[in-house]
């Protein structure tokens, strides 16, 4: 059955409070979930008053500014800071998004931050993402072809078929949209989620792959794929514009017509 | 070994979008639907055994609470219907773009309101 609430060890408890001592007229309050694994507590929302005359402007400007000036214990993911990597993917203010593109002039009012969606909490806004990294596994997202590896041809693919990938290969694996996705919140064990079947699609449609049939019986399962009932959750959190749902009304098409 | 580790908020805080709103609406409107029809299936078969069901039947849907629950019904079969069709469009592989579907998602529950009225006005004989 499907558990709406959250688990007793899970309820969010009122944290601490960190007053502004920069004495700024542009605060802005910034509610983040902070959990300590070493504690044993629940986990718990601290409010930060930020002085916004000296911060960069996006989101993730913020976290490190509290970071280095307020509280150096606040752990988050981060690397590129340019929305290639997709470490910095957290819930930001109710969608999930890339920290690093988000820009906090566009959210008015208070700034929540929590870590992505239904996801065991590793610390603060760390999220365990093993599950989809092992569901991404489960598809064989590589070339497979029937060469041997001594032959040593060149797989050529014409210019039409690469642009079949476009829309597709540019997915950097953030899992925004898996964790935006209500069916993965209920049945995440089971089904695939947007992230992994956009990276199924990809590979089902390239030209060069030699393994099209085999790919699309091993994801035609009522739920692996069809716990996808087109909420478009998926699509309206994917931080580079692109399309999971439709990635899998494509697979769910191929498979109807095949 | 079991994770211990709390789960991270998920509906409490995930801002609703129109698109997962008409969702939910529908799987909602659904199971409603779903009862509509038994109870509509129930009333007809009454009617087959005399006059005096059919009275009782009347008075219900007379009544205040009579019309207001026809009126909801007329409602939730149009934008069940309406609905059902941006699925049907869908599985047709078209209008999963994020602007088409919103349009889509809001002509549909607008759809239902007009939809709703028509179908109160023939009963009416308006036209």
């Amino acid at each position: 059955m499907v558990q709406f609430n959250l688990p007793q060890n899970s309820k969010i408890e009122v944290g601490k409070y960190f007053k502004d001592n920069t004495n700024s007229k542009n605060l802005k309050k910034v509610n983040i979930y902070r959990w300590d694994p070493s504690t044993g507590k629940n986990p718990r929302i601290d409010t930060f008053e930020v002085d916004m005359d000296n911060c960069g402007p996006k989101v993730l400007d913020i976290l490190f500014k509290i970071k280095n000036e307020i509280d150096p214990s606040l752990t988050f993911r981060r690397s590129c800071a340019h929305g290639v990597c997709g470490s910095c993917a957290m819930n930001i203010d109710g969608v999930n998004g890339l920290a690093c593109i988000k820009s906090h002039t566009d959210i008015k009012g208070n700034l929540n931050i929590y870590p992505l969606p239904h996801l065991k909490v590793v610390k603060d806004l760390i999220g365990d993402l093993t599950n989809l990294y092992k569901q991404y596994e489960s598809i064989q997202p590589w070339l497979k072809v029937d060469q041997t590896g001594q032959e040593k041809i060149e797989l050529k693919q014409s210019q039409k078929d690469r642009e079949k990938l476009d829309g597709y290969y540019e997915c950097i694996l953030c899992a925004c949209c898996s964790t935006s996705c209500p069916s993965y919140w209920w049945n995440g064990e089971k089904y695939l989620g947007p992230a992994v079947l956009l990276q199924a699609y990809r590979w089902i449609n390239d030209s060069r792959d030699g393994d099209k049939k085999e790919r699309l019986k091993k994801v035609a399962d009522e739920l692996k794929l069809y716990r996808c009932h087109t909420i478009m959750n998926c699509t309206n959190s994917c931080p580079k514009g692109l399309n999971p749902a439709k990635a899998i009304g494509s697979i769910k098409k191929m498979l109807a017509t095949s | 070994m079991e994770n211990k580790n709390p789960l991270s908020p998920h509906l409490q805080i995930y801002k609703w979008q129109i698109s997962s709103l008409l969702s939910i609406t529908h799987r909602i409107i659904g199971v409603i639907n779903f009862f509509a029809i038994i109870l509509i299936c129930s009333w007809v078969t009454l009617i087959i055994f005399g006059q005096n069901n059919y009275q009782v039947i009347f008075n219900i849907f007379n009544s205040t609470f009579g019309k207001f629950l026809i009126i909801s019904l007329c409602w939730t079969f149009s934008f069940h219907i309406l609905n059902e069709l941006r699925h049907l469009i869908w599985d047709a592989g078209y209008g999963f773009d994020l602007k088409v579907a919103k349009i889509t998602g809001v002509v549909a529950l607008i759809g239902s309101f007009v939809l709703t009225i028509l179908i109160y006005l023939l009963g009416r004989n308006f036209f």
